[in-house]
């Protein structure tokens, strides 16, 4: 997660807010808000998604969540 | 409707945005003003109350709070407050008419960190905006757009609260939003506060709603507080933004004196729903207050169960109801499909609301009159 992002937990997940753009993304499901909690700690998404215990089948609507928070730039990569 | 939406009907732990007006005092009278502004109440909050609130938005986590008034600027702790929010994460977007942003307030303002200013323009020249908003009133505020300028702020907002008389000049605004790299916030007149006298004489005609609503949808990158959902009923696609009442869900209003109000539109004794002086704080009430908790129940639609349009366009603006007379479960005063002109002829003078909260000096300006 960006650190400029901070999470709001609410009843349907939580509210992100971006302190550099300025933008509110709502993160709809209490799952994903663990799986952005813990991408900090994985070497990629997938791994993130594994030890949260995301099942296959929703894995693909999980990336694409998390695609299309890093497109506005709410998640960036893990420098090494 | 999205599932998003429903969601946020429930109501949130905490609201999205904030609007909290730091004083009733103010150097204009503007005619349409929703919270009757002009003398400072002796009652409100101390700056250490303030901060107080602050502390409140901080561990609530509002990411975000509107400020505005009256003339916020007039506060003399104001600086203070502002600082003191965006240190503790809460960003502030302040409303203002100009009048304190001289060279030496832009470079201040300029230097601070995670603060928006939003300069309040009502026409797109003197003659159109002054006679909503007071003699001077529009060059006091492109002098200070000018100070930002050349203070390199950086881009502010320019807002304009749309009326019969400024529809036509939307092209304009945008235009002068662009020679600033401002960005333009177009909202809804509502007839609250002094605007429910002006309201008859300055609200958009039918045809102008239409306009207004191709505009908006041509011009995805103009901000509206999504204050325009009751139009869309007038087409197929919806205006950007959430589509819904957020009254006592995402949104609501702090005044001067504390009390805490459903929506920043309806400023009336109906709407209170505490006080931040009282024990908890802000956050008793946005937790627990019963009438926030009747505003997260499922809202009846009323007279307008049998019309085709109510997923389009919610029922309309609650305040917007109220302060005309009309039933909260019935269609907006500004239906577009007629509904509400038909409600409103059917409303007599002295059912409209008073207002409980009003803070004008004793002279208006023009256009206070009655309508005709």
């Amino acid at each position: 997660m960006h650190p400029r992002v901070a999470l709001r937990p609410e009843p349907f997940g939580a509210l992100a807010y971006h302190y550099d753009n300025r933008r509110l993304n709502f993160l709809r499901s209490p799952d994903l808000v663990a799986v952005v909690r813990c991408l900090g700690d994985h070497e990629t998404p997938d791994e993130a998604l594994v030890a949260c215990g995301i099942s296959e089948q929703r894995r693909p609507g999980f990336r694409q969540a998390l695609a299309s928070l890093a497109a506005s730039d709410f998640l960036q990569p893990v420098p090494h | 409707m999205t599932a998003l939406t429903d969601e946020l009907k429930l109501g949130l732990d905490a609201p999205i945005c904030l609007t909290w007006e730091l004083t009733y005092a103010c150097n204009l009278a503007c005619v349409h003003c929703l919270s009757s502004s002009g003398r400072r109440d002796p009652r409100e909050l101390t700056t250490a109350e303030a901060m107080a609130v602050i502390d409140e938005m901080r561990s609530l986590q509002v990411f975000y709070v509107n400020i505005g008034g009256g003339e916020p600027m007039i506060r003399p702790d104001f600086y203070d407050l502002v600082n003191y929010a965006t240190d503790r994460g809460v960003g502030v977007k302040f409303s203002t008419n100009g009048s304190r942003i001289d060279r030496t307030g832009a470079e201040r303002l300029a230097a601070m960190d995670y603060t928006d200013i939003q300069l309040s323009i009502d026409g797109a020249d003197a003659a159109t905006n002054d006679v909503v908003r007071g003699p001077g009133s529009f060059a006091t505020a492109v002098a200070a757009m000018d100070h930002l300028a050349n203070a390199d702020f950086g881009p502010f907002k320019i807002s304009v609260v749309m009326t019969r008389q400024n529809i036509p000049q939307l092209d304009a605004f945008a235009a002068l939003a662009d020679r600033y790299g401002a960005e333009l916030r177009l909202t809804r007149l509502r007839p609250a506060g002094r605007g429910a006298d002006s309201w008859h004489q300055l609200h958009p005609h039918a045809e102008q709603q239409l306009e207004l609503y191709h505009w908006l949808l041509d011009h995805p990158g103009v901000l509206t507080g999504d204050s325009f959902f009751h139009l869309n009923a007038l087409g197929e696609e919806n205006l950007p933004g959430l589509n819904l009442c957020g009254a006592g869900r995402v949104v609501c209003l702090i005044d001067p004196v504390g009390d805490v109000y459903a929506c920043p539109f309806v400023l009336h004794d109906e709407f209170k729903a505490g006080n931040v002086r009282a024990p908890g704080g802000f956050t008793e009430v946005w937790k627990h207050s019963e009438l926030f908790a009747s505003l997260r129940e499922p809202q009846s639609k009323g007279a307008c169960v049998s019309c085709g349009e109510y997923d389009a366009c919610q029922g309309g603006c609650m305040a917007a109801k109220f302060f005309t007379g009309l039933p909260l479960d019935g269609p907006d005063p500004e239906c577009v499909t007629g509904h509400g002109e038909l409600a409103l002829a059917g409303v007599a003078t002295a059912a409209r609301p008073e207002s409980t909260s009003n803070h004008s000096r004793p002279v208006r300006v023009a256009l206070s009159a009655k309508p005709s």
